[in-house]
């Protein structure tokens, strides 16, 4: 007879994840045949994949650092993925070495990578949690141990909400976090945009419907719409690669061209 | 040669390398850390030097620092290899570059394999250990749920898709009456139940369809011993993890005791201790229900009923017998009336009602108020006594649209009174027509007492004569009210309920008051004439010990000798004196002044007692006189009883008088048979006081 069963499973490495996968783009070697193939099916339909994935890595650094820099002195990074090479504690700690950071993914195999890696850093925390759930999330105790609710904290939403489809409403998401954030505190999104009509970002986006986090890109209006009524950081919403440049000098034509968005709201 | 700059190359290499690989820190310190390299290369090519490490650790560090894209090491040697071969080949060390350059890329390539393979391990490690956490997670899942599952109070049942039970636990098989094994292959379905809402059923389908997660109803099992429980049911669904619906879960907490408790609140809320029928808040829900029921047309009608005399049982046989006959009485009208359209409820007291809807019509009201006197009448046996009893019903059939709750029962109400003051032990059908005379006499009543203030009452008065010689020896005092609005009324129009509303007691006395200042004022104009002055006193005013010395006190005012007033009771109003009003029907006699019983024949004469009341006159009814009157002559046997009643009158010494004379023919035969006075249309209509003196001197 059989038996119902009352757990998850939780790991299934016949397909892809998309924390395996972002970090093949990133040169890492965190991954699975079933990731690489995956990863190179999506180049072949966007070759520059790659540089993509390093300028939104540009952003989280560049957006980690100016918020540290303003004083913050906590992170949270939903939908961190597999912590491969800058990462928000190395660029946040680099600054503030108090600065303490919360890495929430809900890949198990992420997760237990993240912990494995992590385990000597006592200003870290990598817990496996749905973002969708943000109450939920920062109720963990290794979480609320780590972030203190009632001081500023930086939320990193990078190409992550991307995954969220617009029925489970993530502008509803966005500012149920913004709600369980004390005043002074940071959200930062980046986010795929297709930069125009025929966007081969779409194509690439519906390969993702093979894991099991596919694509929803978005306008740059509606990207915009997700912060709700925040108040924006300079320069507001805009094509990855202009929030804030290091060599504004070195952008060329491409960067206005960049299948993403990317800004960051300060709350309260 | 000058060795070229490291600076120069250093910015070139950047350049190079930057594009290829995610690079955690800015482009100058790059340069800056890449120049100190390239420092380390110019130094080791000047060099002569056998040791390449140098070289090799430059590898190692650009995969370090993530540079581990192999267009990183191919622009790498590029770079390198292009600035430094001028400066090499002119100093004679190209051997010494490619050499050194050969060691960076092997260097490189170890360390990238290095990382890779860590890389690999540490993802594999992360697997497995995902793995045993998920595993743990199960475990302990599992473990709780098997904890949960065995330990649990309430009971719980796990079933697939078809409703066949596949796990329980002890708790449940307690419930059931069961043991595990056997309730392991039944189905749900073999628990139905027939107060089962049907859904339940329904609600299970959408559950299995996966349409819904979960609900919650009541629901009631029979055990295995056949005994009924009542339980709390929660059926929830667990899905896969694609979402497809895969088992359902019952959790099934036993709630019989307070199911019955509530029941028991339910019954005792909406039913009436003593019978058990329904109460007045059923009965007013229902009838709210029925009246909010806007069809066009639709009738509803009630029959209010009231026992006749229920509470002389009360009294004479104690409470527990009128208990008992109202239960005995509740059950047969329940047996005999009840149906779907029609609710029998006790109102409280020995009050029931019948509630008709729909199809409620007056024949239909009617025959079930004749079945519900059928059904009282049957006598009942309590405590060894066969108790007759009546009810009175009131009907009332009214449109459920255009009625209210509270005019239906209002109109009940008075209906059943009419039904009380016709006599008892019938049923009477509201009559629109009737009410609105009720509504009328109650109007009056109400003004009644401003009336006597503002003296629109006045006495006329009729002569009564002495048969024998048709001599004028008194006068019957009659009220009449000269009504604003209504004009002259007569006695008939307000006496009733002058009674009733207790006014009577006042409006006798300006009566008696009045009727004596008249005689007064005829023994001033005629001081030879004692004129008998008849003064009629009802029910009420004899129950008052006060009569006696309002009497007293009109006869010295007035100077009358109290042999000259005559009160006059009807025949029931005197059968009816007992007790107290008795004892002042005495002392009025004491006083001198004489009692005549009014009416007399009209009610049940209970002749034997007439001897023992005070009463020195009789006045025969109308019909008796009447009778006189054929068109074909008297009767034989109408004379006869006429003499014997004046016989017996004369026997009992009391005077005989005789109403409603209207002919000639009549007085005479009256004469004949010893009757003493008349009064009537033929001797005299009633007439103000100032035209009595001309009638006893006709000639003037």
């Amino acid at each position: 007879m059989e038996r119902p069963r009352w757990a998850p499973d939780g790991l299934d490495l016949d397909r892809p994840s998309v924390a395996r996968v972002y970090d093949y783009y990133l040169g890492g070697s965190h991954n699975f045949a079933v990731d690489r193939e995956f990863a190179e099916q999506v180049i072949g339909q966007m070759p520059n994949v790659p540089e993509l994935t390093r300028q939104n890595r540009g952003f989280l650094r560049r957006a980690v650092r100016d918020l540290a820099r303003a004083g913050v002195e906590q992170f949270v990074d939903l939908g961190s993925g597999i912590p491969t090479v800058g990462n928000v504690h190395d660029v946040a700690q680099e600054i503030n070495p108090a600065a303490r950071v919360a890495y929430v993914d809900w890949d198990p195999v992420a997760v237990a990578h993240g912990q494995a890696i992590l385990e000597d850093n006592p200003r870290t925390a990598v817990i496996g949690a749905d973002l969708r759930d943000p109450a939920a999330v920062f109720a963990q105790p290794a979480v609320s141990a780590l972030i203190d609710p009632a001081k500023p904290t930086a939320v990193l939403l990078i190409a992550v909400l991307h995954f969220v489809p617009d029925e489970e409403k993530p502008a509803d998401l966005v500012a149920a976090i913004a709600g369980l954030l004390a005043p002074g505190s940071y959200i930062a999104i980046s986010h795929a945009s297709p930069e125009k009509e025929e966007s081969v970002l779409d194509r690439a986006a519906t390969l993702y419907r093979q894991t099991a986090s596919p694509v929803t890109t978005r306008s740059p209006a509606e990207i915009a719409a997700l912060f709700g009524d925040l108040e924006m950081l300079d320069p507001g919403v805009v094509r990855t690669p202009l929030w804030r440049p290091d060599f504004p000098d070195e952008l060329g034509p491409e960067a206005a061209a960049y299948p993403g968005c990317a800004g960051v709201a300060r709350v309260g | 040669m000058t060795a070229p700059s490291a600076q120069e190359i250093a910015r070139r290499w950047v350049r190079a390398v930057a594009e290829t690989s995610y690079i955690a820190i800015d482009r100058p310190s790059l340069t800056e850390r890449l120049a100190v390299r390239v420092t380390t290369l110019l130094g080791l090519l000047a060099g002569d030097g056998t040791d390449w490490s140098p070289a090799r650790e430059i590898g190692t560090a650009l995969v370090a620092s993530h540079f581990t894209s192999t267009d990183a090491l191919t622009g790498t040697l590029d770079v390198l290899g292009t600035d430094l071969s001028a400066y090499a080949d002119a100093t004679g060390r190209a051997d010494r570059l490619r050499r050194m350059l050969h060691e960076l890329a092997a260097g490189y390539a170890d360390a990238l394999r290095e990382r890779t393979l860590s890389e690999q391990e540490r993802i594999h490690t992360a697997v497995i250990r995902a793995r045993a956490e998920a595993e743990q997670a199960r475990w302990d899942s599992e473990a709780r749920f098997k904890a949960v599952f065995a330990d649990a109070a309430i009971g719980i049942g796990i079933g697939d898709l078809s409703g066949r039970i596949l796990e329980v636990n002890q708790a449940l098989c307690e419930m059931l009456g069961y043991s595990v094994e056997e309730l392991r292959g039944l189905k749900a379905a073999d628990f139905t139940h027939p107060a089962d809402d049907p859904e339940v059923w329904a609600q299970l389908g959408e559950l299995f369809a996966g349409r819904t997660d979960h609900f919650r109803v009541q629901k009631a099992y029979y055990r295995r011993d056949g005994e009924e429980i009542w339980t709390d049911l929660v059926v929830s669904l667990i899905r896969a993890q694609d979402g497809t619906p895969r088992f359902a879960v019952g959790m099934v907490e036993d709630v019989t005791d307070r199911h019955r408790l509530l029941t028991q609140l339910e019954y005792q809320a909406t039913h009436d201790p003593l019978t058990g029928l329904p109460n007045r808040t059923v009965f007013y829900d229902r009838l709210a229900e029925v009246l909010g029921d806007q069809e066009p047309g639709a009738a509803v009608g009630v029959c209010f009923l009231d026992l006749d005399g229920f509470k002389m049982i009360n009294d004479t046989l104690g409470h527990d017998a009128g208990d008992a006959l109202l239960r005995t009485v509740a059950q047969r009208l329940h047996d005999g009336l009840a149906a779907p359209d029609r609710l029998v409820a006790r109102m409280g007291g020995d009050e029931f009602v019948v509630l008709i809807a729909p199809g409620a019509g007056a024949d239909v009201l009617a025959a079930i108020a004749e079945a519900a006197l059928a059904i009282v009448r049957r006598p009942v046996q309590v405590d060894g006594h066969s108790l007759a009893v009546s009810a009175s019903i009131g009907v009332v059939v009214r449109n459920a649209v255009t009625t209210t709750a509270a005019e239906l029962m209002k109109a009940a109400d008075t209906t059943l009174y009419w039904a009380k003051s016709d006599g008892r032990d019938r049923w009477a059908m509201f009559d629109p027509h009737r009410h609105a005379q009720a509504v009328g006499r109650y109007r009056l009543s109400a003004q009644l007492p401003r009336a006597i203030e503002e003296d629109q009452f006045l006495l006329d008065y009729q002569p009564l004569v002495r048969l024998e010689d048709g001599a004028l020896v008194g006068v019957e005092a009659l009220v009449r009210w000269r009504h604003p609005e209504h004009g002259l009324l007569r006695p008939d129009r307000f006496i009733e309920m002058a009674e009733l509303s207790g006014h009577i007691g006042r409006l006798g006395r300006w009566v008696l008051r009045e009727a004596c200042r008249q005689a007064a004022r005829w023994r001033a104009a005629d001081p030879d004439w004692q004129p008998l002055v008849s003064v009629n006193l009802s029910v009420r005013q004899v129950a008052h010990a006060s009569i006696v010395d309002e009497v007293r006190d009109v006869l010295a005012e007035t100077g009358m000798e109290p042999g000259s007033l005559q009160l006059e009771l009807t025949e029931s109003a005197l059968m009816a004196t007992k007790g107290e009003p008795l004892s002042t029907l005495h002392r009025l006699a004491d006083l001198g002044v004489r009692i005549a019983i009014d009416d007399f024949g009209t009610g049940y004469s209970n002749l034997a007692y007439l001897s023992r009341l005070p009463i020195h006159a009789l006045k025969l009814a109308g019909p008796f006189v009447a009778a006189l009157r054929r068109p074909t002559g008297p009767d034989e046997s109408d004379v006869e009883i006429l003499s014997t009643l004046v016989h017996l009158a004369h026997t009992l010494k009391l005077t005989v008088t005789a109403e409603e004379v209207e002919t000639a023919a009549q007085a005479e035969l009256l004469a004949g048979l010893g009757c003493d006075l008349g009064q009537g249309w033929h001797f005299g209509m009633p007439v103000a006081g100032g035209e009595i003196l001309r009638l006893r001197h006709p000639a003037n």
